[in-house]
């Protein structure tokens, strides 16, 4: 039986990771390699870059912390942030990381991720999407959650799917950072609307919130970071409990 | 010397850091004397089969892949590559392995992408392989099971997980991506004996 899968993001900056609390306060939570190590140690089944500061400081990605990881770790991970080309995603990919994550960029240029997926195939693309909900609209903002689009969620994700993305990052903005659950509603219209895997992110703050998205949805993985750098769960734990509800996890 | 297959096809980068983490010398070839010189041969490969065939006829790899004696292992990409014939673009293939790759019915999500069991292992790559240990995949495409299966998996529908015929060995799965237990499985091929 495939497996639900529960990743890890670490948000990096300068070769460390920290975490923005609904993308503003950010606090440091360590080395981005060791802390990666130590999810792959505990179960961890995939993990997520995000160099977060890199679109809006137009910094390229880090090429040189992708490649320590990739000597280290054994397990898939994505990188996302500041990916705004073919080339972009080329270096990214050829350091060492399994699958490219783009955001922004896909929504300004949405051709590169039909040019990412020709080259590499779908299943490097991820398609990042931030979604807020205001005026009882689930709408998709861009350069870390500052810029609003006219883009909406669903449509937005349904469209990444049919340009070649192989899988969607879905966060919603009014959920990320408040430990309150995930955003249910929008996570399960997604994941039902589209064919490729759904990873839900955002809200994350106790082990039935992972039980519910599962349950509740179709998210094939769900994504979370702060409860994980600072041990409020650990993973372990997590699957256990999983288990416990009858949800497949490795 | 391991060498490991360089073509137009996806993250060689990744097994080629597996095998260095596992203590093994290795070079990403596409030298066709080289390659057969080599211990053992890794051909990886993410990517579309047509154009990755096209890519390998061109440089004359396809030849110098059907005629290696020495231990091969494929790996995704790859062991669709080492059957008759796939589906995704209509491709002839390699032919090592008797059986045709096809594009999951879209009853469930595709790719199958993540961690699954593995059923009916058999054969020197799962030495040590447990009941319950999981190995990661991504394929929209499948090999159907026959004779040369020796590990299965259920996704939509029953298919090789693993093939191995003569020499050749193939897994559907990543164990350049897999774990500890992909390490093990990858740690298997390269302390075979020719």
């Amino acid at each position: 039986m495939l497996k639900k899968r529960i990743i890890p993001c670490l948000d990096v900056k300068d070769g460390r990771t920290v975490k923005g609390v609904n993308f503003v306060n950010i606090r440091d939570a360590g080395d981005a390699v060791e802390l990666a190590q130590r999810y792959v140690d505990e179960g961890a089944d995939e993990l997520v870059f995000l160099d977060i500061t890199a679109t809006i400081e137009k910094r390229k990605t880090l090429t040189q912390l992708v490649e320590k990881i990739a000597r280290r770790i054994n397990i898939p991970f994505t990188v996302g942030g500041g990916i705004n080309s073919l080339e972009d995603a080329k270096a990214i990919i050829s350091a060492g990381a399994d699958k490219v994550s783009i955001n922004s960029a896909a929504v300004k240029h949405p051709e590169l991720i039909t040019e990412i997926a020709e080259q590499f195939g779908s299943q490097c693309v991820v398609l990042a999407i931030d979604t807020k909900y205001e005026d009882n609209e689930w709408k998709v903002y861009i350069n870390s959650g500052k810029t609003p689009t006219p883009l909406l969620a669903l449509s937005w994700a349904k469209e990444g799917e049919q340009r070649g993305a192989g899988e969607i990052l879905l966060t919603s903005m009014n959920h990320d950072g408040t430990k309150k659950g995930f955003a249910i509603d929008i996570t399960r219209q997604v994941s039902e609307a589209v064919n490729i895997p759904v990873i839900a992110s955002g809200g994350a703050g106790t082990m039935e919130h992972f039980a519910e998205v599962f349950l509740q949805t179709k998210a094939s993985a769900a994504l979370a970071a702060g409860i994980f750098h600072y041990g409020e769960i650990s993973i372990p734990e997590l699957k256990a409990y999983l288990q416990t509800q009858h949800i497949e996890v490795r | 010397m391991i060498a490991i297959i360089k073509y137009n096809a996806g993250n060689i980068t990744s097994v080629k850091n597996a095998v260095e983490r596992l203590g093994y010398a290795c070079k990403v070839t596409d030298d066709r004397d080289e390659i057969a010189a080599a211990d053992k041969v890794i051909f990886p490969g993410v990517g579309e089969a047509s154009s990755a065939m096209n890519y390998l006829k061109d440089k004359e790899l396809d030849k110098t892949i059907a005629s290696l004696r020495q231990p091969v292992l494929g790996i995704c990409l790859g062991l669709q590559l080492l059957c008759n014939y796939s589906e995704e673009g209509h491709t002839p293939c390699l032919g090592i392995f008797d059986t045709e790759v096809k594009k999951f019915p879209p009853l469930d999500i595709v790719p199958h992408m993540g961690w699954n069991n593995l059923y009916d292992t058999k054969g020197p790559l799962f030495d040590g392989f447990g009941k319950n240990d999981t190995v990661y995949f991504v394929h929209g495409y499948y090999a159907e099971i026959c004779a040369d299966t020796v590990a299965t998996c259920h996704y939509i529908l029953p298919f090789s997980a693993a093939l191995q015929h003569e020499n050749f060995y193939a897994t559907q799965f990543h164990p350049e991506k897999s774990g500890d237990v992909g390490e093990k499985i990858l740690k298997n091929f390269l302390e075979l004996k020719k």
